[in-house]
Protein backbone atom coordinates (compact mmCIF):
# COMPACT_ATOMS: atom_id res chain seq x y z
CA UNK A 1 0.00 0.00 0.00
CA UNK A 2 2.78 2.38 0.93
CA UNK A 3 4.48 1.62 -2.35
CA UNK A 4 1.25 2.30 -4.18
CA UNK A 5 0.96 5.68 -2.48
CA UNK A 6 4.54 6.45 -3.39
CA UNK A 7 4.14 5.42 -7.02
CA UNK A 8 2.58 8.65 -8.39
CA UNK A 9 5.32 10.74 -6.79
CA UNK A 10 8.02 8.50 -8.23
CA UNK A 11 6.43 8.55 -11.69
CA UNK A 12 6.00 12.33 -11.71
CA UNK A 13 9.48 12.99 -10.40
CA UNK A 14 10.95 10.48 -12.82
CA UNK A 15 9.16 12.11 -15.72
CA UNK A 16 10.29 15.58 -14.67
CA UNK A 17 13.85 14.48 -14.04
CA UNK A 18 14.16 12.66 -17.33
CA UNK A 19 12.72 15.54 -19.34
CA UNK A 20 13.80 18.52 -17.30
CA UNK A 21 17.22 17.75 -15.90
CA UNK A 22 19.00 18.30 -19.24
CA UNK A 23 17.59 21.84 -19.32
CA UNK A 24 18.91 22.79 -15.91
CA UNK A 25 22.15 24.67 -15.86
CA UNK A 26 23.62 27.69 -14.14
CA UNK A 27 22.48 29.83 -17.06
CA UNK A 28 18.94 28.40 -16.84
CA UNK A 29 18.71 29.49 -13.21
CA UNK A 30 20.40 32.87 -13.55
CA UNK A 31 19.20 34.27 -16.88
CA UNK A 32 15.93 35.54 -18.20
CA UNK A 33 13.92 33.98 -21.01
CA UNK A 34 14.95 34.88 -24.54
CA UNK A 35 13.71 34.41 -28.09
CA UNK A 36 10.03 34.76 -27.14
CA UNK A 37 10.54 32.36 -24.21
CA UNK A 38 11.64 29.59 -26.54
CA UNK A 39 15.09 29.60 -24.95
CA UNK A 40 16.94 31.15 -22.03
CA UNK A 41 16.31 30.76 -18.32
CA UNK A 42 13.81 31.31 -15.54
CA UNK A 43 15.64 33.72 -13.25
CA UNK A 44 12.93 36.43 -13.09
CA UNK A 45 10.27 33.83 -12.34
CA UNK A 46 12.43 32.33 -9.62
CA UNK A 47 12.92 35.74 -8.00
CA UNK A 48 9.23 36.55 -8.37
CA UNK A 49 8.14 33.35 -6.68
CA UNK A 50 10.63 34.03 -3.88
CA UNK A 51 9.23 37.56 -3.38
CA UNK A 52 5.64 36.29 -3.36
CA UNK A 53 6.50 33.58 -0.82
CA UNK A 54 8.23 36.06 1.48
CA UNK A 55 5.51 38.68 1.02
CA UNK A 56 2.63 36.31 1.68
CA UNK A 57 4.44 34.93 4.75
CA UNK A 58 4.75 38.44 6.11
CA UNK A 59 0.98 38.76 5.75
CA UNK A 60 -0.13 35.31 6.88
CA UNK A 61 2.27 34.38 9.68
CA UNK A 62 1.76 37.26 12.15
CA UNK A 63 -2.01 37.37 11.55
CA UNK A 64 -2.42 33.61 11.49
CA UNK A 65 -0.36 32.92 14.61
CA UNK A 66 -2.16 35.68 16.51
CA UNK A 67 -5.53 34.36 15.33
CA UNK A 68 -4.71 30.75 16.20
CA UNK A 69 -3.47 31.71 19.67
CA UNK A 70 -6.60 33.79 20.21
CA UNK A 71 -8.86 30.88 19.30
CA UNK A 72 -6.94 28.44 21.46
CA UNK A 73 -6.12 30.57 24.51
CA UNK A 74 -8.55 33.45 24.77
CA UNK A 75 -11.77 32.75 22.88
CA UNK A 76 -14.56 31.51 25.10
CA UNK A 77 -16.88 28.68 24.15
CA UNK A 78 -19.64 30.99 22.84
CA UNK A 79 -21.47 31.39 19.53
CA UNK A 80 -19.04 34.06 18.34
CA UNK A 81 -16.08 31.69 18.65
CA UNK A 82 -17.96 28.99 16.78
CA UNK A 83 -18.70 31.47 14.01
CA UNK A 84 -15.04 32.43 13.71
CA UNK A 85 -14.00 28.80 13.58
CA UNK A 86 -16.64 28.07 10.94
CA UNK A 87 -15.43 31.03 8.90
CA UNK A 88 -11.83 29.84 9.06
CA UNK A 89 -12.86 26.37 8.00
CA UNK A 90 -14.85 27.71 5.06
CA UNK A 91 -12.09 30.08 3.98
CA UNK A 92 -9.77 27.11 3.77
CA UNK A 93 -12.22 25.48 1.39
CA UNK A 94 -12.65 28.41 -1.00
CA UNK A 95 -11.12 27.60 -4.43
CA UNK A 96 -7.93 29.50 -5.11
CA UNK A 97 -9.28 31.09 -8.28
CA UNK A 98 -11.91 32.81 -6.14
CA UNK A 99 -9.11 34.30 -4.05
CA UNK A 100 -7.58 35.46 -7.30
CA UNK A 101 -10.76 37.19 -8.36
CA UNK A 102 -11.20 38.71 -4.93
CA UNK A 103 -7.62 39.98 -5.02
CA UNK A 104 -8.26 41.49 -8.44
CA UNK A 105 -11.43 43.22 -7.34
CA UNK A 106 -10.26 44.36 -3.91
CA UNK A 107 -6.50 44.91 -3.90
CA UNK A 108 -5.77 45.54 -7.57
CA UNK A 109 -8.79 47.63 -8.54
CA UNK A 110 -10.47 49.00 -5.44
CA UNK A 111 -7.31 49.74 -3.43
CA UNK A 112 -5.53 50.72 -6.66
CA UNK A 113 -2.47 48.58 -6.01
CA UNK A 114 -2.40 47.44 -9.61
CA UNK A 115 -1.07 44.06 -10.67
CA UNK A 116 1.84 43.96 -8.26
CA UNK A 117 3.95 41.98 -5.82
CA UNK A 118 2.02 43.67 -3.04
CA UNK A 119 -1.44 42.72 -4.32
CA UNK A 120 -0.25 39.17 -5.04
CA UNK A 121 1.33 38.80 -1.59
CA UNK A 122 -1.82 40.00 0.12
CA UNK A 123 -3.98 37.66 -1.96
CA UNK A 124 -1.74 34.66 -1.35
CA UNK A 125 -1.45 35.65 2.33
CA UNK A 126 -5.23 35.52 2.66
CA UNK A 127 -5.26 32.18 0.86
CA UNK A 128 -2.96 30.51 3.40
CA UNK A 129 -4.18 32.44 6.43
CA UNK A 130 -6.74 29.75 7.39
CA UNK A 131 -4.05 27.08 7.19
CA UNK A 132 -1.72 29.03 9.48
CA UNK A 133 -4.57 29.75 11.92
CA UNK A 134 -5.62 26.11 12.03
CA UNK A 135 -2.03 24.88 12.43
CA UNK A 136 -1.37 27.38 15.23
CA UNK A 137 -4.59 26.60 17.06
CA UNK A 138 -3.97 22.87 16.93
CA UNK A 139 -0.34 23.22 17.98
CA UNK A 140 -1.34 25.48 20.91
CA UNK A 141 -4.05 23.05 21.98
CA UNK A 142 -1.49 20.28 22.02
CA UNK A 143 0.50 22.10 24.69
CA UNK A 144 -0.61 20.26 27.85
CA UNK A 145 -2.77 22.11 30.37
CA UNK A 146 -0.27 21.14 33.04
CA UNK A 147 2.16 23.62 31.48
CA UNK A 148 -0.42 26.41 31.54
CA UNK A 149 -1.24 25.65 35.15
CA UNK A 150 2.43 25.47 36.14
CA UNK A 151 3.04 28.88 34.63
CA UNK A 152 -0.04 30.50 36.18
CA UNK A 153 0.76 28.97 39.57
CA UNK A 154 4.17 30.62 39.42
CA UNK A 155 2.48 34.00 39.30
CA UNK A 156 2.80 34.50 35.54
CA UNK A 157 0.04 36.46 33.82
CA UNK A 158 -2.05 34.86 31.14
CA UNK A 159 -0.27 36.78 28.41
CA UNK A 160 3.15 35.86 29.85
CA UNK A 161 2.02 32.24 29.82
CA UNK A 162 0.96 32.42 26.18
CA UNK A 163 4.17 34.15 25.14
CA UNK A 164 6.66 32.13 27.18
CA UNK A 165 5.10 28.68 27.41
CA UNK A 166 2.37 28.17 24.82
CA UNK A 167 4.15 29.79 21.88
CA UNK A 168 7.49 27.97 22.40
CA UNK A 169 5.64 24.70 22.95
CA UNK A 170 3.58 25.19 19.83
CA UNK A 171 6.46 26.45 17.71
CA UNK A 172 7.34 23.13 16.00
CA UNK A 173 3.72 22.66 14.96
CA UNK A 174 3.32 26.27 13.85
CA UNK A 175 6.52 26.15 11.85
CA UNK A 176 5.63 22.92 10.10
CA UNK A 177 2.15 24.14 9.26
CA UNK A 178 3.47 27.46 8.05
CA UNK A 179 6.16 26.02 5.82
CA UNK A 180 3.67 23.58 4.29
CA UNK A 181 1.28 26.50 3.72
CA UNK A 182 4.02 28.62 2.20
CA UNK A 183 5.13 25.85 -0.13
CA UNK A 184 1.55 25.81 -1.34
CA UNK A 185 1.90 29.52 -2.09
CA UNK A 186 4.91 28.78 -4.25
CA UNK A 187 2.86 26.51 -6.46
CA UNK A 188 -0.38 28.48 -6.75
CA UNK A 189 -1.23 29.88 -10.16
CA UNK A 190 -4.80 31.10 -10.08
CA UNK A 191 -4.49 33.69 -7.26
CA UNK A 192 -1.53 35.45 -8.88
CA UNK A 193 -2.78 35.30 -12.44
CA UNK A 194 -4.82 38.48 -12.04
CA UNK A 195 -3.02 40.06 -9.10
CA UNK A 196 0.75 39.78 -9.46
CA UNK A 197 2.02 37.79 -12.39
CA UNK A 198 3.30 39.17 -15.64
CA UNK A 199 3.47 37.30 -18.91
CA UNK A 200 7.00 38.41 -19.57
CA UNK A 201 9.23 41.00 -17.95
CA UNK A 202 12.70 41.91 -19.08
CA UNK A 203 13.57 43.41 -15.70
CA UNK A 204 13.17 42.43 -12.06
CA UNK A 205 10.58 44.40 -10.08
CA UNK A 206 11.91 47.62 -8.62
CA UNK A 207 9.19 48.15 -6.00
CA UNK A 208 6.29 46.26 -4.38
CA UNK A 209 4.00 47.99 -6.86
CA UNK A 210 5.61 46.28 -9.86
CA UNK A 211 4.34 43.01 -11.31
CA UNK A 212 6.60 39.96 -11.32
CA UNK A 213 7.06 36.75 -13.19
CA UNK A 214 6.44 33.62 -11.12
CA UNK A 215 7.28 29.98 -11.68
CA UNK A 216 3.79 28.47 -11.79
CA UNK A 217 2.39 31.17 -14.04
CA UNK A 218 5.46 31.01 -16.25
CA UNK A 219 4.88 27.28 -16.58
CA UNK A 220 1.28 27.91 -17.49
CA UNK A 221 2.32 30.44 -20.11
CA UNK A 222 4.98 28.15 -21.55
CA UNK A 223 2.44 25.34 -21.82
CA UNK A 224 -0.42 27.27 -23.36
CA UNK A 225 0.70 30.48 -24.98
CA UNK A 226 4.10 29.88 -26.49
CA UNK A 227 4.00 28.18 -29.85
CA UNK A 228 6.66 25.54 -30.49
CA UNK A 229 8.13 25.92 -27.02
CA UNK A 230 11.02 23.67 -26.13
CA UNK A 231 9.58 20.90 -23.89
CA UNK A 232 12.94 20.74 -22.16
CA UNK A 233 12.46 24.26 -20.80
CA UNK A 234 8.91 23.49 -19.74
CA UNK A 235 9.90 20.35 -17.86
CA UNK A 236 12.96 22.09 -16.44
CA UNK A 237 10.74 24.85 -15.03
CA UNK A 238 8.37 22.31 -13.56
CA UNK A 239 11.29 20.43 -12.05
CA UNK A 240 12.62 23.56 -10.34
CA UNK A 241 9.16 24.38 -8.96
CA UNK A 242 8.54 20.87 -7.63
CA UNK A 243 12.10 20.71 -6.33
CA UNK A 244 11.61 23.96 -4.38
CA UNK A 245 8.41 22.68 -2.81
CA UNK A 246 9.92 19.34 -1.86
CA UNK A 247 12.94 21.15 -0.42
CA UNK A 248 10.81 23.42 1.78
CA UNK A 249 8.81 20.41 3.00
CA UNK A 250 12.08 18.70 3.84
CA UNK A 251 13.21 21.79 5.76
CA UNK A 252 9.92 21.69 7.70
CA UNK A 253 10.48 18.07 8.71
CA UNK A 254 14.10 18.62 9.73
CA UNK A 255 13.29 21.77 11.72
CA UNK A 256 10.49 20.04 13.59
CA UNK A 257 12.69 17.08 14.45
CA UNK A 258 15.46 19.35 15.70
CA UNK A 259 13.11 21.44 17.83
CA UNK A 260 11.61 18.34 19.37
CA UNK A 261 15.05 16.97 20.19
CA UNK A 262 15.90 20.25 21.89
CA UNK A 263 12.82 20.06 24.10
CA UNK A 264 13.91 16.61 25.24
CA UNK A 265 11.95 13.70 26.65
CA UNK A 266 10.23 13.00 23.35
CA UNK A 267 8.93 16.56 23.10
CA UNK A 268 5.41 17.88 23.14
CA UNK B 1 -23.37 18.45 60.13
CA UNK B 2 -21.65 21.67 61.08
CA UNK B 3 -17.97 21.70 60.23
CA UNK B 4 -15.75 21.25 63.21
CA UNK B 5 -14.32 24.50 64.43
CA UNK B 6 -10.75 23.70 65.13
CA UNK B 7 -7.80 25.13 66.98
CA UNK B 8 -7.54 27.14 70.13
CA UNK B 9 -7.71 30.89 70.25
CA UNK B 10 -3.94 31.02 70.58
CA UNK B 11 -3.57 28.91 67.46
CA UNK B 12 -5.84 31.22 65.48
CA UNK B 13 -3.69 34.16 66.53
CA UNK B 14 -0.60 32.60 65.01
CA UNK B 15 -2.39 31.15 61.99
CA UNK B 16 -0.66 31.98 58.76
CA UNK B 17 -3.61 31.03 56.62
CA UNK B 18 -7.18 30.85 57.67
CA UNK B 19 -10.17 29.88 55.61
CA UNK B 20 -13.42 31.35 56.76
CA UNK B 21 -16.63 29.63 55.69
CA UNK B 22 -15.07 28.69 52.34
CA UNK B 23 -17.30 27.04 49.75
CA UNK B 24 -16.47 26.10 46.17
CA UNK B 25 -18.93 25.14 43.45
CA UNK B 26 -18.37 23.36 40.13
CA UNK B 27 -21.39 24.68 38.29
CA UNK B 28 -24.23 23.70 40.62
CA UNK B 29 -22.32 21.06 42.54
CA UNK B 30 -20.92 22.20 45.85
CA UNK B 31 -17.46 20.61 46.03
CA UNK B 32 -16.39 22.35 49.25
CA UNK B 33 -18.97 23.21 51.91
CA UNK B 34 -18.33 25.93 54.47
CA UNK B 35 -14.82 24.98 55.49
CA UNK B 36 -13.22 26.98 58.27
CA UNK B 37 -9.67 25.95 58.97
CA UNK B 38 -6.33 27.32 60.20
CA UNK B 39 -2.82 26.63 59.02
CA UNK B 40 0.09 27.48 61.29
CA UNK B 41 3.27 29.08 60.05
CA UNK B 42 6.27 26.82 59.45
CA UNK B 43 4.20 23.71 59.81
CA UNK B 44 3.29 20.90 57.49
CA UNK B 45 -0.46 20.37 57.40
CA UNK B 46 -1.72 17.26 55.64
CA UNK B 47 -5.14 17.07 54.01
CA UNK B 48 -6.44 13.52 53.77
CA UNK B 49 -9.66 11.94 52.59
CA UNK B 50 -11.02 9.59 49.95
CA UNK B 51 -10.87 10.43 46.24
CA UNK B 52 -13.36 13.12 45.27
CA UNK B 53 -13.68 14.47 48.81
CA UNK B 54 -12.65 17.92 47.63
CA UNK B 55 -9.20 18.16 49.21
CA UNK B 56 -7.50 19.14 45.95
CA UNK B 57 -10.24 21.67 45.18
CA UNK B 58 -9.75 23.12 48.64
CA UNK B 59 -6.00 23.36 48.05
CA UNK B 60 -6.49 25.18 44.76
CA UNK B 61 -8.79 27.64 46.48
CA UNK B 62 -5.82 28.76 48.57
CA UNK B 63 -3.97 30.30 45.60
CA UNK B 64 -7.00 31.00 43.42
CA UNK B 65 -6.03 28.33 40.91
CA UNK B 66 -9.63 27.14 40.71
CA UNK B 67 -10.32 30.23 38.63
CA UNK B 68 -8.23 28.75 35.86
CA UNK B 69 -10.84 26.02 35.41
CA UNK B 70 -14.15 26.93 33.76
CA UNK B 71 -17.33 27.18 35.79
CA UNK B 72 -15.82 27.28 39.28
CA UNK B 73 -17.28 29.65 41.88
CA UNK B 74 -15.81 30.42 45.28
CA UNK B 75 -17.51 31.88 48.36
CA UNK B 76 -16.19 32.82 51.76
CA UNK B 77 -12.79 34.14 52.67
CA UNK B 78 -9.21 32.94 52.60
CA UNK B 79 -7.06 35.07 54.88
CA UNK B 80 -3.31 35.05 54.49
CA UNK B 81 -1.71 37.03 57.30
CA UNK B 82 -5.14 38.53 57.87
CA UNK B 83 -5.65 39.68 54.28
CA UNK B 84 -8.49 38.17 52.23
CA UNK B 85 -7.13 36.93 48.91
CA UNK B 86 -10.66 36.98 47.47
CA UNK B 87 -11.24 40.61 48.39
CA UNK B 88 -12.37 42.68 45.39
CA UNK B 89 -9.44 44.20 43.54
CA UNK B 90 -7.00 41.53 44.63
CA UNK B 91 -4.84 40.32 41.76
CA UNK B 92 -4.71 36.50 41.61
CA UNK B 93 -1.35 36.78 39.85
CA UNK B 94 0.15 38.47 42.90
CA UNK B 95 -1.41 35.89 45.21
CA UNK B 96 0.17 33.05 43.25
CA UNK B 97 3.67 34.37 43.67
CA UNK B 98 3.03 34.51 47.41
CA UNK B 99 1.47 31.03 47.53
CA UNK B 100 3.40 28.52 45.42
CA UNK B 101 2.05 25.23 44.14
CA UNK B 102 3.45 21.81 43.24
CA UNK B 103 1.23 19.53 41.21
CA UNK B 104 0.47 15.84 41.37
CA UNK B 105 2.34 14.93 38.22
CA UNK B 106 5.75 16.51 37.64
CA UNK B 107 5.12 19.19 35.01
CA UNK B 108 8.44 20.77 34.05
CA UNK B 109 8.35 22.98 30.98
CA UNK B 110 10.05 21.58 27.88
CA UNK B 111 12.96 23.93 28.56
CA UNK B 112 16.37 23.42 30.13
CA UNK B 113 16.74 22.76 33.86
CA UNK B 114 18.01 26.31 34.32
CA UNK B 115 15.18 27.94 32.36
CA UNK B 116 12.59 25.98 34.33
CA UNK B 117 13.82 27.29 37.67
CA UNK B 118 14.44 30.78 36.28
CA UNK B 119 10.93 30.94 34.79
CA UNK B 120 9.19 32.49 37.79
CA UNK B 121 11.90 35.03 38.67
CA UNK B 122 12.10 36.10 35.02
CA UNK B 123 8.35 36.74 34.92
CA UNK B 124 8.76 38.87 38.01
CA UNK B 125 11.39 41.03 36.44
CA UNK B 126 14.72 39.45 37.42
CA UNK B 127 16.96 39.60 34.37
CA UNK B 128 20.57 39.89 35.59
CA UNK B 129 22.54 36.77 34.69
CA UNK B 130 24.39 36.57 37.98
CA UNK B 131 21.27 37.20 40.02
CA UNK B 132 19.30 34.56 38.12
CA UNK B 133 22.09 32.04 38.50
CA UNK B 134 22.20 32.68 42.24
CA UNK B 135 18.44 32.16 42.54
CA UNK B 136 18.57 28.98 40.45
CA UNK B 137 21.42 27.52 42.49
CA UNK B 138 19.82 28.38 45.81
CA UNK B 139 16.43 26.97 44.77
CA UNK B 140 17.95 23.75 43.44
CA UNK B 141 19.95 23.34 46.64
CA UNK B 142 16.81 23.89 48.69
CA UNK B 143 15.11 21.15 46.68
CA UNK B 144 18.06 18.76 47.20
CA UNK B 145 18.59 18.63 43.47
CA UNK B 146 21.68 20.77 42.93
CA UNK B 147 24.25 17.99 43.26
CA UNK B 148 22.45 15.90 40.65
CA UNK B 149 21.97 18.57 38.00
CA UNK B 150 24.74 21.12 38.60
CA UNK B 151 26.64 19.86 35.54
CA UNK B 152 23.62 19.76 33.24
CA UNK B 153 21.71 22.96 33.89
CA UNK B 154 21.50 23.48 30.14
CA UNK B 155 20.09 20.07 29.27
CA UNK B 156 16.34 19.51 28.82
CA UNK B 157 14.40 19.11 32.07
CA UNK B 158 12.31 16.37 30.49
CA UNK B 159 15.41 14.15 30.37
CA UNK B 160 15.50 13.99 34.19
CA UNK B 161 13.92 11.08 36.07
CA UNK B 162 10.39 11.44 37.45
CA UNK B 163 11.60 12.05 41.00
CA UNK B 164 14.14 14.60 39.82
CA UNK B 165 11.48 16.32 37.72
CA UNK B 166 9.23 16.66 40.77
CA UNK B 167 12.06 18.12 42.85
CA UNK B 168 12.76 20.45 39.93
CA UNK B 169 9.12 21.58 40.07
CA UNK B 170 9.57 22.23 43.79
CA UNK B 171 12.72 24.23 43.09
CA UNK B 172 10.84 26.13 40.40
CA UNK B 173 8.12 27.03 42.91
CA UNK B 174 10.70 28.01 45.56
CA UNK B 175 12.51 30.30 43.11
CA UNK B 176 9.59 32.75 43.31
CA UNK B 177 10.19 32.99 47.09
CA UNK B 178 6.65 32.10 48.16
CA UNK B 179 5.67 32.13 51.79
CA UNK B 180 3.30 29.22 51.48
CA UNK B 181 3.78 26.03 49.48
CA UNK B 182 0.77 24.00 48.37
CA UNK B 183 1.44 20.44 47.28
CA UNK B 184 -1.18 18.27 45.60
CA UNK B 185 -0.17 14.64 46.15
CA UNK B 186 3.40 15.54 45.18
CA UNK B 187 4.70 11.99 45.48
CA UNK B 188 1.81 9.95 44.12
CA UNK B 189 3.40 9.53 40.71
CA UNK B 190 6.81 8.58 42.14
CA UNK B 191 8.51 5.39 43.28
CA UNK B 192 9.20 4.78 47.02
CA UNK B 193 12.79 6.03 46.89
CA UNK B 194 11.83 9.26 45.16
CA UNK B 195 8.89 9.60 47.55
CA UNK B 196 11.27 9.29 50.51
CA UNK B 197 13.40 12.09 49.13
CA UNK B 198 10.38 14.37 48.74
CA UNK B 199 9.34 13.65 52.33
CA UNK B 200 12.86 14.42 53.63
CA UNK B 201 12.71 17.59 51.63
CA UNK B 202 9.42 18.67 53.24
CA UNK B 203 11.01 18.24 56.62
CA UNK B 204 13.72 20.75 55.69
CA UNK B 205 11.44 23.15 53.83
CA UNK B 206 9.06 23.75 56.71
CA UNK B 207 11.81 25.72 58.46
CA UNK B 208 11.26 28.45 55.88
CA UNK B 209 7.82 27.79 54.45
CA UNK B 210 4.28 27.07 55.53
CA UNK B 211 3.38 23.84 53.78
CA UNK B 212 0.03 22.27 52.98
CA UNK B 213 0.11 18.80 51.45
CA UNK B 214 -2.78 16.85 49.97
CA UNK B 215 -2.16 13.14 50.20
CA UNK B 216 -4.19 9.97 49.89
CA UNK B 217 -1.50 8.09 51.72
CA UNK B 218 -2.19 8.09 55.46
CA UNK B 219 1.24 6.74 56.42
CA UNK B 220 2.70 9.66 54.53
CA UNK B 221 0.45 12.13 56.34
CA UNK B 222 1.53 10.59 59.64
CA UNK B 223 5.23 10.81 58.72
CA UNK B 224 5.40 14.34 57.41
CA UNK B 225 2.79 16.51 59.06
CA UNK B 226 2.20 18.26 62.39
CA UNK B 227 -1.49 18.65 61.75
CA UNK B 228 -3.95 16.70 59.65
CA UNK B 229 -7.34 17.65 58.30
CA UNK B 230 -9.79 14.94 57.22
CA UNK B 231 -12.15 15.80 54.35
CA UNK B 232 -15.27 13.88 53.39
CA UNK B 233 -17.84 14.88 50.76
CA UNK B 234 -16.53 18.44 50.67
CA UNK B 235 -16.67 18.94 54.41
CA UNK B 236 -13.83 19.24 56.86
CA UNK B 237 -14.71 16.49 59.32
CA UNK B 238 -11.95 17.26 61.76
CA UNK B 239 -8.55 18.85 61.96
CA UNK B 240 -6.22 18.00 64.81
CA UNK B 241 -2.59 17.41 65.65
CA UNK B 242 -1.50 14.52 63.44
CA UNK B 243 -0.57 12.35 66.41
CA UNK B 244 -4.08 12.77 67.80
CA UNK B 245 -6.02 12.21 64.64
CA UNK B 246 -4.37 8.87 64.01
CA UNK B 247 -4.65 7.63 67.60
CA UNK B 248 -7.73 9.30 69.06
CA UNK B 249 -9.98 10.51 66.26
CA UNK B 250 -12.99 12.37 67.61
CA UNK B 251 -15.37 11.75 64.76
CA UNK B 252 -16.51 8.20 63.98
CA UNK B 253 -16.17 8.93 60.25
CA UNK B 254 -12.50 9.80 60.71
CA UNK B 255 -11.97 6.61 62.61
CA UNK B 256 -13.75 4.60 59.92
CA UNK B 257 -11.51 6.14 57.27
CA UNK B 258 -8.17 5.76 58.99
CA UNK B 259 -8.92 2.21 60.06
CA UNK B 260 -9.59 1.43 56.42
CA UNK B 261 -13.30 0.81 56.41
CA UNK B 262 -13.73 2.96 53.28
CA UNK B 263 -11.78 5.11 50.89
Amino acid sequence: MALLALAPLVVILGYLLAGGLPAISWEFLTQGPSNMMRSGGIFPALVGTFLLVVGSSLVAVPLGVAGGLYLSEYAGPGVFTRLIRLAVLNLAGVPSVVYGLFGLGFFVVLLKMGVSVLAGSLTLGLLVLPIVIAATEEAARNVPDSHRHASLALGATRWATVWNVILPGARPGILTGTILAVSRVAGETAPIMFTAAAFFLPRLPGSPFDPVMALPYHLYVLSTEVARADPKIRLGTALVLVGLILLSNLVAIVLRARMRAKQGGGGV
Amino acid sequence: MKPALVGTAAREESARIRTDDLSVWYGRIEAICHVTMDFGANQVTALIGPSGCGKSTFLRALNRMNEVLPGVRTQGRVLIDGRDIYAPGTDPVAIRSQVGMVFQRPNPFPFSVFDNVAYGPRRHGVSGKGELYAIVERSLREAFLWDEVADRLRSPALNLSGGQQQRLCIARALAVRPEVLLMDEPASALDPVATGRIEDLLFELKRSYTIIVVTHNMQQAARISERTGFFLHGELVECEATADIFTRPKDPRTEAYITGRFG
